[in-house]
This record gives structure tokens, C-alpha cells and sequence, in this order.
């Protein structure tokens, strides 16, 4: 019975922290009435911006994806493995990277200037394009090759009896695979970049190039104006409900795919044609991810001298949120984990934290001044933010948990605490490990809410980034960008290795 | 005496009845085909499975309502009877100490006695996975001596160990069994298991669990649904 007065009061803090600023928006908004010309063209941005984002990363999967199924190289185990890192990548690092990349001064329009070509700019649609891509093109391959990896080699084995062409083997079987997953895949990548906030915020901008999200920001940071604000989360929030609905349907229990370095046995694609083609997709794909980073660790490192005390101190605030973070939302899965826990999760995720952080600004404001909330606000926003990865990590182990030894527990009448500390926390060690991680890194790297309620002294470090390239200190900024993703792998590495050190039988 | 009144459990198509009482201290074997409703027949009685009617007493004491943890039984099951991430001597102590403390001079001397009893001395610090089948169900056993409650359900937990092991674990339970004085009652596929363990035998069939019966008389002179059974 204590068990299930915990679990219903994990439940209701959440539905609390979620039900609150949304009743505080909703207040504020005070109906529809006034959508005006700039509502209208940041909404027809966001949609714009998500469709080509979406359509680009799967399309541009689909090679990539076909080409890791049916090769083996040396090294395909590590970049098949370097395609589930963007997940807890810092957006602000990854930014930083391809500016690097293929800003005005960045590598390619060097390039292109020794040929005479003309210089690139990465600010704008192509850009915001182009950031969300690199981070949504290698969830697309993930989720295309684990269906390719699912097809019975037998299949292939018969194709290749039957003599089938290269075309027939697409039109038999990788046609039909692509049309299954690819509909699920794009509707994922399109509620994940309606939501964007960061890339917009350092890529977008200006009338042409911002996002809903990106309008909430600027109405309560430049122009104060609270209503405004409100009426943009309402907008918000109904689109991304619709897009996370269709995707939920869309997409079925798609998760942290294991068991992805198999391989296949496959008789088709060994004509040179085929080779150069997979050859050609999967080097293209590679460079495209590590170009970034390698540049971000290149520059970062003469940088990393620049960097000055409010680099650190900002560092210091960053881990504190993100260990803090991590404590919370495990205490809040734990609880929940269970199938009616993890809906009721999800229905936490279709709120942005943009809205979130804005109901939270409009239930503060009248008490404190909300920017000197910003760390604990952001701290428990990142935590609701990773509670759906969390439970989706945890709920299966969990429920084996119980399923396997709650009887023996039962006859044995342990107490709740001896459940808790001999039994339940040991056996989800692992998971709880991953968990932690995932939490810790995405709370590390989290450029959010906290762009909304930061004042000059409560900087967190994707914050500091950000305002160092504002201030156009580039090298500083590189330097503060390759700590921010050492801290978030190393957090993620730590936690993660602590989860499986001893865990014996 | 354990006595099983009016018991009716209904699970759509599944239906079963118990009127029967079994002595304290006696040892009778559960035997019937699968899905008669043997497993079903102890989860009942430890409290695991409420039935839609009829009651459960021990010594007149009636059990109906109580929690599995407070009714007089212990429990072994197929499997699972030991947490594997715990030492042998953790999941021993959990008998004496189910809020996980640790154990007094007192109680820790019973660990190693009932340790020693199943033959298990000095694997006080081993992992259930670093011991033979034989040996987990052993320590499981020794658990079950711990927990000295006198009614002791085995559901077919020695059903993955080979005939030898069996009929060693069978003597083992008889005599842990007779030192608790208590009433054990186990579910079995094997026949032989019920002619050499059980004074007496329960069958479970065709939606009834019929009242003991002397086991030499009950295979001397089996009834149809036993036959049918038996083949």
C-alpha cells in the first residue's frame, strides 16, 4: 500500500508540474482571438522547417541505412554506435561544429573560395535545416536498419536462389521495409523538430527564419510581453500534440534498439555498382557526423586557455542541475515505472519547455523574481523532459522485477525498504545506470528553459557558449564547448559503466 | 488440521472446488493433469490467488483475508527461489529479518545450523548462480527450515533436477519437514513421487479437488479421472 501512496504521488507532482503552467498559460492566453501576421509566419516557419527536416534525414537514411545492412567493414560496429551519440550530444556543441563546417569562414567555404567559388551562410532555413538533419539523419538510419536487420536472412538466401535482379530484391523486399518504417520515422523527426529550440535560436531568427519556440523566447526575454507568450505556448502546444499523436500511432514502441552490430548474411549488392553506392553512403555519412565534432575538438583545444571564470563557475552550475536532474527523475520513475506510468509520461513530453518554463514564469512571478529561479526551474524541467526516455529504459526491467520475485518476496513478507534497497534497486542496476546517464547528459547539454530565465550570474555552460559566440569570442567559445561535451559523455560514461560494474549473477 | 471450506475459484472457463481438511504434520502429494488446477489449489492456500468463495483455516484460525507474509506457510516454487544477486547467506536472513537488518548472535548460529542441515556449510558467501541446481534448491530449503512455519507448499520446485538428485531432495524436505512438524503438501507429475513421499494424496480433476486419500489405496484402486490420468 506505501508502494501505491508513492506512485500516485510521483503522479500527481507530475501531472502538478504539467497541469500548472499549462492552466497558467491558458489563463494568460485568454483565447484565440488575436493571431496576428508574425503567430502566423512563425507557425508557417516551424511546419516548413520540421517537413524538409523530416524528409531530408529520411530519405538521406535510407542509403546509409541499406548500405550498413548489408556490408561488413572494419569499423562498422563504431559508427553504427556513434549513431546513437547525437541523442546526448549537446545541440550547442553540435551548432558550434557545423559552423565550423560550413559557416562563412568555416571548411567548406574555404574550400569553395581557393576553387572561386562563392562563400556559404549557415544562418537561416538551410541551416536550421542542415543542424536538425545531422541530429535526426542518424535516428532515421537507427530506426531503418533495425528494421533491415529484422528481415529473416532467409529471405535473402531465397532472392538470391531465384536469381532475383538487383531492382526486384529493392521492389520485393527493401522497398516494402522502407515503406513500413519511413512513415513512423519521418512522423518521429517531424514532432521532435517542431519543437527545436536551440538550433533555431542560434541558426534561426530574424522574421524569416523563427520558430514558435524560438517567438515564445523573444516575447518574454526582449519584448516582456507575457500574453503574447501565452497565445504563442497555446499554438505551441497544439501542434505539437497533433504531430505527437500521429507519430505515437505512426511509429509503434520503437525503442533503444539493441543488437544492432549483427549482420545479415546477404547474397545481393556485390556488383561494383552496388559497392560504390553503399561505399559512397556510408563514408558520406561518417564525414558528415565526425567533420563537426573533430572540428569542435580541434578549435576547442587552443581554446579551452581562454576560458575565464565565468566559463567555470558556469560548468559548476551545469553539473549541479544535471546531477540534480538525475536524482529527481529517477526518483519520479521508479514509481511510475509501470505501462500506465510511461503513458502518462508521454503525455508530459508533447509539452515543450518552452511552455513549460513559460507557465512556470506566469505561477512565479507574482511570488519571486522568476530569474533568480532559473537553476532549480531548470533542473526540474529537464527531469520531466527525460522521464519518458528514463521510464521507456526502465518500466520492461522493472516489471520483470516484479513479475519474477514478487511472490517469493511476499511469502518472505519483506517490508517496502528491504524490497527497495535488496531487491528492486539492485536488479535494475543496469538500467538504472543507462538511465542515469541518458538524464545527466541531456540535462547537461539542455539549452532551454534556461535561455528563458537566465539572468547575467546563473549561466549553465550551453548558455555560456551560447552568449561567447554572441559575443562573437569564438575561440572562447570553442574552448567552453569541447568541456560542455566532455562533461556530458563523461557523465554519461560514468553513470552508465557504473550500472554494469559488478553485477554479478 | 488445514481445512479448505466451500472453496470455489472461477477464472472463465476454468473452474475449481476444494471441501477438505489435511492433519498437521502430514504429507500429501497434489497429483492430477496439468491445468486441473494443482498450482492453483496452493496459491489459494498461500494466499496468492483469492478465491470468489469459501474460506481457509488453519488450527480454526480462519486465513481467507490474511496476506501471503501472514499466514502460517512457507512457499517453494518452480523456480525463482532465490535472489541471485544475493549471497546465500543474505537470502537465508531475509527468513528471519524481512525489513533486510542484519542478524543477532542468535539468529546467525540458526543460519549456519540450517546451512549444515541441507548440507551447504561454509557456501555462506556464495551467489546463487556459483551453485549447482541441487545446491540452490538445497539452500532454498534451508531457507524454508528458517522461516519454521507449519505449513510448508512445494510447487514443484526439484522439477528441473534429474531422478537421483529428486529422490535426495524428496528425503531432504521428509526430514526438515518432520523436524518442523509440519504439513507439507507438494505438487507432483511423477507418481512415483506421491508413492514414495506422501502418506497421502489430494486429486486435482475435472474442476474438483477431492478430500485425501491413503496414497497405497488411491493407486491400488485408482478412481476413472485417475486412470484417465495414469493412462
Amino acid at each position: 500500500m506505501a508502494a501505491r501512496a508513492v506512485a500516485l504521488g510521483a503522479a500527481l507532482l507530475l501531472a502538478a508540474l504539467t497541469a500548472g503552467p499549462l492552466a497558467a498559460v491558458l489563463l494568460r492566453a485568454g483565447g484565440l482571438g488575436t493571431l496576428g501576421a508574425p503567430e502566423w509566419a512563425a507557425l508557417r516557419f516551424t511546419v516548413w522547417q520540421a517537413l524538409l527536416s523530416a524528409g531530408f534525414s529520411v530519405a538521406l537514411a535510407v542509403p546509409v541505412a541499406r548500405a550498413l545492412a548489408r556490408r561488413r567493414f572494419a569499423g562498422r560496429g563504431a559508427l553504427i554506435a556513434l549513431l546513437g551519440a547525437p541523442f546526448i550530444l549537446p545541440v550547442i556543441v553540435a551548432v558550434l561544429g557545423l559552423i565550423a563546417v560550413f559557416g562563412q569562414n568555416g571548411v567548406v567555404s574555404r574550400a569553395l573560395a581557393v576553387l572561386g567559388g562563392p562563400r556559404i551562410d549557415i544562418y537561416g532555413l538551410h541551416g536550421v535545416v542542415l543542424a536538425h538533419v545531422f541530429f535526426n539523419l542518424p535516428l532515421a538510419t537507427r530506426l531503418l536498419l533495425q528494421g533491415w536487420l529484422a528481415i529473416p536472412a532467409e529471405r535473402y538466401r531465397l532472392a538470391a536462389s531465384l536469381g532475383l535482379s538487383p531492382w526486384a530484391v529493392i521492389r520485393t523486399l527493401d522497398w516494402p521495409l522502407v515503406r513500413r518504417i519511413a512513415p513512423g520515422a519521418f512522423a518521429v523527426i517531424f514532432t521532435i523538430c517542431l519543437t527545436s529550440f536551440a538550433v533555431a535560436l542560434t541558426l534561426g531568427g530574424g522574421p524569416r527564419a523563427t520558430t514558435v519556440e524560438l517567438a515564445i523566447y523573444q516575447s518574454v526575454r526582449f519584448e516582456f510581453d507575457l500574453g503574447r507568450a501565452a497565445l504563442l505556448s497555446l499554438i505551441q502546444l497544439a501542434v505539437a500534440l497533433a504531430a505527437g499523436l500521429v507519430a505515437l500511432r505512426l511509429s509503434g514502441g520503437q525503442g533503444f534498439g539493441t543488437g544492432l552490430d549483427r549482420v545479415v548474411p546477404r547474397w545481393d549488392g556485390r556488383s561494383f555498382g552496388a559497392r560504390v553506392v553503399d561505399g559512397v553512403a556510408i563514408t558520406a555519412a561518417a564525414l558528415f557526423l565526425l567533420t563537426p565534432l573533430g572540428m569542435v575538438v580541434a578549435r576547442g583545444l587552443p581554446g579551452l586557455a581562454l576560458m575565464g571564470a565565468g566559463t567555470w563557475e558556469a560548468a559548476g552550475h551545469s553539473l549541479v542541475v544535471a546531477l540534480g536532474s538525475t536524482a529527481l527523475c529517477l526518483a519520479w520513475a521508479l514509481p511510475l515505472a509501470t505501462k500506465r506510468g510511461e503513458l502518462f509520461a508521454l503525455a508530459a513530453i508533447a509539452l515543450s519547455p518552452l511552455v513549460l518554463g513559460t507557465g512556470l514564469f506566469l505561477i512565479l512571478r507574482p511570488f519571486v523574481n522568476p530569474f533568480s529561479m532559473a537553476l532549480p526551474v531548470t533542473g526540474v524541467v529537464n527531469a520531466l523532459m527525460a522521464l519518458p526516455f528514463a521510464l521507456r529504459i526502465l518500466r520492461p526491467e522493472a516489471e520483470a522485477v516484479r513479475r519474477d520475485y514478487a511472490r517469493l518476496s511476499a511469502t518472505l513478507g519483506l517490508t517496502g525498504l528491504a524490497w527497495l534497497q535488496l531487491v528492486l534497486l539492485p536488479r535494475l542496476r543496469r538500467p538504472l545506470g543507462f538511465a542515469a546517464g541518458l538524464t545527466a547528459a541531456l540535462s547537461m547539454g539542455d539549452l532551454g528553459v534556461i535561455a528563458l530565465f537566465a539572468d547575467p550570474d546563473r549561466a549553465t555552460l550551453p548558455l555560456q557558449v551560447y552568449r561567447l559566440m554572441g559575443s562573437y569570442q569564438m575561440e572562447a567559445a570553442a574552448g567552453a564547448a569541447l568541456l560542455l561535451l566532455a562533461l556530458s559523455l563523461g557523465l554519461f560514461w560514468i553513470f552508465d559503466r557504473g550500472g554494469r560494474a559488478d553485477a554479478g549473477a | 488440521m488445514l481445512v479448505l471450506e466451500g472453496v470455489r475459484v472461477v477464472q472463465g472457463e476454468f473452474t475449481l472446488e476444494a471441501d477438505l481438511s489435511l492433519a498437521a504434520g502430514a504429507r500429501v502429494a497434489v497429483i492430477g493433469p496439468s491445468g486441473a488446477g494443482k498450482s492453483t489449489l496452493l496459491d489459494v492456500i498461500a494466499g496468492f490467488y483469492a478465491p470468489q468463495a469459501g474460506r481457509v483455516r488453519w488450527e480454526g484460525r480462519d486465513l481467507t483475508a490474511l496476506a501471503p507474509q501472514d499466514r502460517p506457510v512457507s512457499m517453494l516454487f518452480q523456480d525463482g527461489n532465490l535472489f541471485p544477486h544475493l549471497s546465500v547467506a543474505r537470502n537465508l536472513s531475509l527468513a528471519l529479518r524481512p525489513d533486510g537488518g542484519r542478524l543477532d548472535a542468535a539468529q546467525r548460529r540458526a543460519l549456519e545450523r540450517a546451512l549444515a542441515r541441507v548440507g551447504l556449510q561454509g557456501m555462506e558467501d556464495r551467489r546463487p548462480g556459483q551453485l549447482s541446481g541441487g545446491q540452490q534448491a538445497r539452500a532454498a530449503l534451508a531457507r524454508v527450515l528458517l522461516q519454521d512455519r507449519p505449513v510448508m507448499l512445494l510447487d514443484e520446485p526439484f522439477a528441473a533436477l534429474g531422478p537421483a538428485l529428486k529422490a535426495e531432495m524428496l528425503t531432504l524436505v521428509g526430514e526438515v519437514a518432520e523436524s518442523l512438524g509440519a504439513l507439507v503438501l507438494m505438487v507432483s507429475h511423477e507418481p512415483q513421487d506421491a508413492r514414495v513421499f506422501a502418506g497421502h494424496c489430494v486429486l486435482v480433476a475435472e474442476g474438483r479437488a477431492a478430500p485425501p486419500v491413503e496414497t497405497g489405496a488411491l493407486f491400488a484402486d485408482p478412481p476413472p479421472a485417475l486412470k484417465a490420468y495414469l493412462g
